[in-house]
């Protein structure tokens, strides 16, 4: 594996090989001296087109850990603003010798892009409404904490798919890894052409979260953009979270040992309430912890550290 | 001293081999005709078609003559067996004055490798609110007859109509770019379907297209005025032209080569070499669009030739300019996925990219029979070569063309504008 851009890159062998060493790393992260050697020497660079804190930290301390040189490289606003190509953005900072890239960017594909152009290995750290792999390694590797193996567990991912680079990755990861997914959405929020999509891809869609709620193994609910929501998506919030939110009720009637997750940031209130976010079930915050741990395992594959160790 | 040419052997619109003889910009014999000193060109095995009109070609001059200028676009022109262009308004300045009009018509001139005819702007620098100047446009020495705001749709229904009302005095066409910015927004990148969704691509719906094509046939109706549709890329807009045709509205249309024969895949790489509007549609799209074609609901290929810098292509998919390049394989595309298989003659190629075009762009001196008295502007391809296409051997000053390294059959070998080679031997004349 020389990139990771898209979910679809990985066997379900190497998608078992990078959770089995994501264990190991969250072992690591428990440790007071957190720094292993593998990576030293190489250098990561993570090249933001579009601000997030969340995920560019997480990669940042992934490779201090595995004591990687890592540089931050914020493009937005500064050479892109001024008109310059993503190619040359690209080949500028790639010209300073890198051995990764890790890219997020407001435009689906961008990443893909940039491996025509640089040598280093390219992580997608999210790329517009299309994927975002590692995010979706951390919510399997969260889930599999809990649930065990994913194979025949039924995942049910409810709201805003349409605009979802997390929905897609996860999709695909998880059907690598044997789970069933339903995808619940409003028409208007469904990925166009989803009736082929499923039939392909082997996956269901519902338009009703009542109906799927009491079949689901666990439940990752999406952010609603709230800046969309004068889009027409839907007509109020309110109408919203009557259809399509984790309210009280529906958390009476999701089964026991159904688990809950949202990759964040959320909207208390509208897509989750306080008290879904917040139950013992919920695995928000463990989902942000293992995503250190899932980065770190990707960094070390891609960078040959398992090759060195 | 009158230049003399006689085309030996050459298949007559494939309807079976003939000499022309070429005096001083005119046809003066067809038959078995005599050399009388004139210059011979071979033409053994090779189809004479009239000479190519391409009705929708973006020339970047003035405004960004590093991706196109009237010189080099002319000169692709030529290489693609064109003799005649309609240059398209929305350069910078917009082409929405009589004088931006003679401007344009005057470079094309002295270059003098194929007529550039421009196109006039639809709307005050194309920005859909209040008419361009038509009729002065009209009557400059450009004599310009097509208007468009290609580029952008003219939305404004009551616009579209004063449009379509006013050009009648002079015997223009309203060229519209169909795209309801509603529907398919400035976001919107690629056709709407199952792939824009696992990509993530913002998707253009066929239906966009759809709505203001059926929008504008009731237009052309109730102002009893001519309409053309530019680039027609849906089944469904297909659909509605044969309709309006049916009922007797002056609707003609056109497709270009790159949706008659590339279809949505292609975007997977999220090569932006691919990124065109309106978009690439699927398969069953583009079978419709052939056999709409071949049957005559479409009137005319045409190539929506669009030329781009490099640093305009290099962008994220969704960021990156729209357009391809067309004119250099614009035969040789509807040769391979038309005549080859079957579904075109070359008696009806002549129609659709030449005849008809010059008929709808009102351009009489072009678009005429290979006969005796007639302007000799011709072209000769050979039909049976298979030619795997060089990007980089381009003559157009920009290199996004989507048929690179893909192999096509069909050589254009010679084209004449008023009896003068403009492209002999494959080499553009100088």
């Amino acid at each position: 594996m020389k990139h990771l851009l898209s979910a679809a890159d990985l066997s379900r062998d190497e998608a078992e090989q990078i959770l089995a060493t994501a264990a190991q790393m969250h072992d690591v992260q428990r440790r007071e001296v957190k720094k292993l050697p593998v990576l030293r020497g190489r250098t990561v660079v993570n090249l933001f087109f579009e601000d997030s804190t969340r995920t560019r930290s997480s990669f940042e301390i992934a490779g201090k850990w595995l004591s990687a040189d890592v540089i931050n490289v914020s493009a937005k606003g500064s050479s892109v603003s001024k008109g310059e190509s993503l190619r040359d953005t690209v080949m500028t900072v790639a010209a300073m010798g890198v051995d990764a890239l890790v890219i997020r960017h407001h435009a689906s594909g961008a990443p893909s892009q940039v491996t025509q152009w640089v040598d280093a290995a390219v992580v997608n750290a999210g790329d517009g409404t299309h994927e975002h792999p590692t995010q979706a390694l951390l919510d399997a590797y969260t889930m599999r904490s809990k649930l065990g193996d994913l194979a025949g567990r039924r995942v049910g991912i409810i709201g805003d798919l349409t605009h979802s680079r997390v929905v897609r990755s996860n999709l695909i990861l998880l059907r690598t890894l044997g789970a069933e997914v339903t995808l619940v959405a409003p028409p208007t929020l469904m990925p166009s052409g989803i009736a082929d999509w499923a039939g392909a891809a082997g996956f269901s869609y519902s338009y009703d979260f009542d109906e799927v709620l009491p079949e689901l193994d666990a439940a990752m609910m999406l952010r609603v953009q709230k800046e969309r929501m004068t889009g027409g998506f839907f007509p109020t919030p309110r109408e919203y979270t009557v259809g399509y939110g984790l309210t009280r009720e529906r958390l009476r009637a999701l089964p026991e040992h159904a688990v809950i997750c949202h990759p964040g940031p959320m909207n208390r209130g509208l897509e989750i309430t306080a008290d879904a976010a917040d139950e013992a079930r919920s695995l928000i915050l463990d989902q942000v912890s293992a995503g250190v741990a899932v980065r770190m395992s990707v960094l070390y594959h891609l960078l040959g550290g398992a090759e060195q160790a | 001293m009158s230049e003399s040419y006689l085309i030996k052997g050459a298949d007559l619109l494939g309807a079976g081999r003939q000499d022309v003889l070429v005096d001083d910009g005119v046809i003066t014999e067809v038959g078995r005709v005599t050399a009388k000193g004139a210059t011979v060109i071979d033409a053994d095995g090779l189809v004479a078609l009239p000479g190519l009109v391409d009705l929708h070609t973006h020339l970047r001059e003035p405004g960004r003559e590093d991706a196109e200028t009237v010189a080099t676009g002319s000169a692709a022109a030529a290489a693609g067996g064109y003799t005649a262009i309609l240059a398209m308004a929305n350069t910078s300045p917009v082409t929405d004055t009589a004088e931006a009009a003679e401007r344009v018509f005057d470079l094309g001139r002295a270059r003098g490798l194929v007529d550039v005819q421009p196109i006039g702007a639809v709307s005050k620098g194309l920005a859909g609110e209040e008419l361009a100047e038509l009729g002065l446009m009209a009557r400059s020495r450009a004599a310009v007859r097509v208007f468009s705001d290609d580029g952008h749709c003219v939305h404004d229904a009551r616009l579209m109509r004063r449009a379509l009302e006013y050009v009648k005095a002079f015997g223009g066409v309203v060229s519209q770019h169909a795209q309801e910015p509603r529907l398919a927004d400035k976001s919107a990148c690629c056709h709407e379907g199952e792939l824009s969704g696992r990509l993530g691509l913002p998707g253009w719906p066929g239906v966009a297209e759809e709505v203001i094509v059926a929008r504008d046939v009731m237009l052309a109706r109730h102002t009893g005025s001519r309409v053309h549709v530019a680039h027609v890329s849906t089944a469904g807009s297909v659909e509605v032209i044969r309709w309006a045709k049916s009922q007797g509205i002056a609707v003609t249309a056109e497709v270009t080569p790159h949706h008659l024969m590339l279809d949505t895949t292609k975007l997977t790489s999220y090569d932006p070499t691919y990124k065109v509007n309106p978009p690439l549609r699927p398969a069953e799209d583009i079978a419709e669009l052939r056999k709409a074609l071949a049957d005559g609901t479409i009137d005319a290929v045409a190539t929506d030739h669009a030329p781009h810098a490099r640093h305009d292509k290099e962008h994220a998919f969704a960021e990156a300019a729209f357009g391809m390049l067309g004119l250099e394989q614009a035969l040789q595309v509807v040769n391979t996925v038309m005549v080859q298989p079957g579904l075109l003659t070359w008696a009806q190629v002549a129609e659709v990219m030449s005849v008809t075009p010059a008929r709808i762009a009102g351009l009489t001196g072009h678009g005429r029979p290979l006969e005796a008295g007639e302007p000799a502007n011709l072209t000769l391809i050979d039909p049976a070569a298979t030619v795997t296409v060089d990007g980089a051997a381009s003559h157009s000053l920009s290199r996004n063309n989507p048929w690179h390294d893909m192999t096509l059959t069909g050589a254009v070998q010679t084209t004449l504008l008023r009896g003068r080679p403009t492209l002999l031997d494959q080499e553009v004349s100088q």
